[in-house]
């Protein structure tokens, strides 16, 4: 009895799937349409705003094309556009398909969303340029684009949890809890970071309710559960749908899904103090937030563990699906940030690691091989599928594309390692009578080299994207239009 | 050992119990370390000297808020001996309980300006932000030579009014003088009583050297030049900087 019960949270859409045609399809093709859109702007952005730290002259003398303006755009839109889109665009596909029902409020309520959550972008982005920001790092926009993305929240909320309520199937299935923990806790996240006081109404300007170290902590609170929840929670639900769909495979342990999921959304909110060691947060914060993000690492191996021993017996399927590919070694890359991640929250080390640019390379090993990479794996799975075709138009291009990303990240990683590192040993360095041995410029000049590094690191990721643009386009135009055979797809339930 | 798990069918099974036990969930942790922070009243050291931006140097930070200087710069010097000797003593809370938002920043690409105030002259900082290179050749900031116009100073009372709000204690009198205390601080030879004494110790100056017209550029120096320079350290004891 419990293996049936552990079976129907363990095999995504373990029925017929065509059993309903009538799933909510276009508004989800324009999202994972845009989804790689801003997926090259965001690389394309990074690429600049890297490159002006190697050549400054590339700020170009202009207000709006300052690394100081530039660099949130670049944040929110790999972040927000690129990752936000590729949420929904997954999460209201699996739920659809999980749950054996067309989504709450259909194609209006859907196209409400897109529209709804384009508008957020652009207008957040348009902000940046002009100058309009809360100066909150991953929550700059400003109170009125604020108000205008908790309306689409709810929304999001509504549909997804109004999905589930109408499903055919008695267990939700488990990718559908972290993009449900991944909803609701961004909703309460996004509200109690952004409370302020507008200068007037007419004001694009703000001032946020707390101040100082409280600010801080609330900022910082919000901070690394925009990474635990929107990054980390509602990307796991992409990892627990399409590893097992890619490697047709049900998922490894019904019994670690749930402790992952418990201890995964329990602990994460507690690590915000680690951005804050030996700031003017007292002592007790710093402490706690030490602990549980070292704690931290027990479920996020778990869940990696989970999503990687998926593939047992399947294992031979990384040679042929390149798709695949990029979707186990993302997990491979949640492995080493989740690992990393500790190991820099230890106050110790926080005392190098903090100010220099190996938190840049610590974000970016999660942001371009985790988020990026199960994005990528996630949507050669769903082109094809919901343009209806056979296959993507070329397996090579993916591999060329999985190659040239990687790479990409080696570069980026391993030149932040090293300037990090190296800025935060000159800082503290003394020379024999005792004097500070570098002057702060001395530092910033031995940069140089790493920050060219890292900008071709970027510029392979991005061609990387490029060539997957160029595939997808193809794929869509030109690939063959796949014969509609009911359930030829369906994950049969494990016998074993 | 995990017969328990037995029973999660329950929660798979309604959405509405597994939503409300997720949100206690995470609940927890954010309100164990956020809400202590305004109960205990030694979390902000108590010290003497901390006072309220005076309107030219509120807008000054305005305009490190909107070039996004937070990017590159912390506000935060931590209790290291080498940050000690680079930039001062460490940052108290105090130091930032009228920012709002706080401004610690998370990385350095260029050096920290919590105690920038008083470390260089007024002329260096406007060479300097027009054009960084031209001062310090290795630099990688950007240029700001177009903060050198005219500072909106339409709606500094409805700012200070916002910022009273949410607990910065501007008086009446403060937010009724605040465009002639503005351009009194950008005008080194305005009759300073007003003024004086209701921002203590703030400095006037001609901070681009153009008396004629108040710019941003006035504005982001007056500002830089106080950073750090509120409290007396040499009036500090111990007792005051103990947090709980």
């Amino acid at each position: 009895m419990a293996a049936a019960t552990a079976m129907a949270a363990l095999v995504p859409g373990q029925a017929s799937e065509a059993r309903d045609t009538s799933y909510v399809e276009a508004p989800l093709r324009a999202f994972a349409a845009i989804t790689m859109v801003w997926g090259v702007v965001g690389f394309l952005v990074g690429v600049v705003i890297a490159a002006q730290l190697a050549f400054p002259l590339l700020n170009l003398d202009l207000e709006w094309t300052t690394f100081g303006r530039l660099r949130p755009l670049h944040t929110s839109a790999v972040i927000f556009a690129f990752g936000g889109n590729a949420l929904l665009c997954t999460s209201l596909y699996i739920v659809q398909r999980t749950c054996h029902a067309r989504l709450f409020g259909g194609d209006d309520a859907i196209w409400f969303l897109f529209w709804g959550y384009q508008f957020f972008i652009v207008m957040a982005a348009l902000g940046y340029v002009l100058g309009i920001t809360q100066s909150k790092e991953y929550a700059e926009p400003e109170w009125y684009v604020d108000i205008w993305l908790t309306i689409v929240w709810v929304a999001y909320l509504v549909v997804f949890v109004g999905t589930i309520m109408k499903r055919r199937e008695p267990h939700i299935y488990v990718a559908n809890w972290f993009f449900l923990a991944f909803i609701i806790t961004v909703a309460v996240l996004h509200v109690g970071n952004n409370i302020s006081i507008p200068v007037s109404f007419s004001s694009s300007a703000s001032y946020s309710a707390p101040a100082g170290v409280q600010g801080a902590m609330i900022q910082w609170w919000y901070g690394h559960n925009a990474v635990g929840f929107f990054l980390t929670a509602g990307f796991l639900g992409m990892m627990y749908y399409f590893i097992p769909k890619q490697a047709d495979r049900p998922i490894y342990s019904y019994r670690l899904s749930i402790v992952h999921f418990w201890t995964l959304i329990f602990l994460y909110i507690w690590a915000g103090p680690h951005h804050l060691h030996y700031t003017a947060l007292p002592d007790w914060a710093q402490t706690l937030g030490m602990v549980f993000s070292i704690i931290l690492w027990m479920p996020s191996w778990g869940g990696m563990i989970n999503g990687l021993m998926t593939l047992s017996g399947a294992w031979d399927k990384l040679r042929t699906n390149a798709a695949l590919r990029f979707s186990v070694v993302a997990v491979g890359f949640y492995a080493m940030a989740t690992f990393e991640g500790p190991l820099m929250s230890i106050k110790a080390v926080n005392g190098l690691s903090h100010y220099t640019d190996w938190t840049i390379g610590h974000v970016h090993s999660g942001a371009l091989g985790w988020n990026g990479f199960i994005t990528f794996g996630a949507m050669y799975y769903l082109f094809p599928a919901l343009w209806k075709k056979t296959s993507m138009w070329s397996e090579k291009l993916i591999a060329w594309h999985f190659w040239l990303a990687t790479l990409g990240i080696v570069l980026y990683i391993t030149a932040m390692w090293v300037s990090g590192i190296m800025q935060g040993l000159m800082w503290r360095a003394y020379d024999e009578l005792g004097f500070l041995q570098y002057s702060f410029v001395e530092t910033v000049e031995a940069m140089h080299p790493y920050y060219v590094i890292r900008m071709l690191g970027g510029l392979l990721y991005l061609t990387g994207a490029l060539i997957m643009c160029f595939n997808l386009w193809k794929t869509v135009t030109v690939s063959e239009t796949a014969i509609v055979a009911p359930a030829a797809s369906a994950i049969p339930v494990a016998a074993e | 050992m995990f017969g328990w798990l037995r029973d999660h069918g329950i929660i798979e099974r309604n959405v509405i119990l597994m939503a409300v036990l997720t949100l206690i969930t995470i609940s927890i942790g954010g309100l164990v370390q956020i809400v202590p922070l305004f109960a205990v009243e030694t979390t902000i050291e108590r010290v003497a000297g901390i006072r309220p931006y005076t309107p030219l140097e509120l807008r000054g930070r305005d305009i490190y808020v909107r070039e996004g200087c937070y990017n590159c710069h912390s506000q935060m010097i931590r209790p290291f001996r080498d940050e000690l000797e680079r930039y001062g003593h460490y940052s108290l809370a105090a130091e930032s309980m009228y920012d709002h938002p706080f401004q610690w920043g998370s990385k350095r690409t260029g050096p920290d300006l919590a105690r920038v105030g008083g470390r260089y002259s007024d002329d260096w900082h406007a060479a300097h932000l027009r054009s960084p290179r031209a001062l310090v050749p290795a630099s990688v900031m950007p240029p700001y030579a177009f903060l050198d116009r005219r500072l909106d100073v339409s709606d500094i009372q409805d700012r200070m009014r916002a910022l009273r709000i949410v607990g910065v204690p501007y008086s009446d009198e403060m937010i009724a003088n605040a465009a002639a205390d503005l351009a009194a601080q950008a005008t080194p030879d305005a009759d300073p009583s007003g003024f004086q004494s209701r921002y203590a110790r703030a400095r006037q100056g001609a901070f681009d050297s153009n008396p004629a017209m108040v710019t941003e550029m006035d504005a982001v120096i007056a500002y830089m030049q106080m950073l750090g320079t509120l409290v007396d350290f040499r009036d500090v004891t111990p007792a005051q900087l103990r947090q709980p």
